[in-house]
């Protein structure tokens, strides 16, 4: 088991073109370092100082991560989660 | 070129006036690969700003799940300018992330929330290039 990763088009390339990638840890930032480690490039576009960027949208089983800790929440084997790029504009 | 059902422009200069003077916005979205906007789905705007829009984190979850389950993907992307012309703002270039999608201007600056002109204008942006395209209205 491990934590799915769905990735949005625009970031796929960092992925081969896969659309979900496995990773493992106890918390987003360490799944999201889990998965870096294979994708380089990856967490470059989720991150930034420590915080997820203000325009990357990420859930942990369909919830809003950013009312759950952000980079802190807890992640589990068998969670899903889903990155979308922020449809933003002005 | 965008072809685009009128029901559809109808439906989003009904949106950017009713949210006149704050930015309307949403997508319309069609099968996977076909180029053709078959479902409108209007969008809540999180920032509520008359310079700014955000599609709702929570409703663009379920969008993308609902589009997941019936392999659509964007074809439109949709959003008001208020004071300005239907032109992508600078702004609009630098969060441009569906390369495959039309993007779609509607400004309400010269008619405000009444009835007068609205002008609908589509463009493609891909690479922080923005190139208007002729959009092309279907009965």
């Amino acid at each position: 088991m491990a934590v799915e990763v769905r990735i949005p088009t625009i970031l796929r390339t960092f992925t081969g073109g896969e659309k979900k990638v496995d990773g493992s840890g106890a918390t987003l930032a360490q799944v999201i370092d889990d998965v870096d480690s294979r994708h380089p490039g990856l967490k470059a576009r989720l991150v930034e100082s420590d915080n997820l960027r203000r325009f990357v949208n990420v859930y942990v089983n369909d919830e809003d991560v950013r009312f759950s800790g952000g980079l802190e929440a807890p992640t589990a084997d068998g969670d899903v989660v889903v990155v979308l790029p922020a449809v933003a504009g002005g | 070129m965008l072809s685009i059902a009128r029901a559809h422009v109808d439906a989003m200069v009904a949106h950017a006036r009713a949210d006149h003077p704050d930015e309307a916005c949403g997508v319309i979205v069609g099968p996977e690969g076909s180029d053709t906007p078959t479902r409108y789905v209007a969008m809540t705007n999180a920032d509520r700003s008359p310079t700014f829009f955000r599609f709702d984190p929570a409703e663009q979850l379920k969008l993308y799940q609902a589009m997941d389950d019936q392999d659509e993907e964007i074809v439109v992307v949709y959003h008001s300018h208020t004071a300005t012309e239907a032109y992508p703002s600078r702004t609009d270039i630098s969060y441009a992330a569906e390369p495959q999608a039309h993007y779609v201007l509607v400004s309400t600056a010269e008619s405000g929330a009444q009835e007068g002109p609205v002008s609908v204008r589509s463009y493609r942006i891909v690479d922080g290039a923005v190139t208007e395209e002729e959009l092309r209205i279907t009965e």
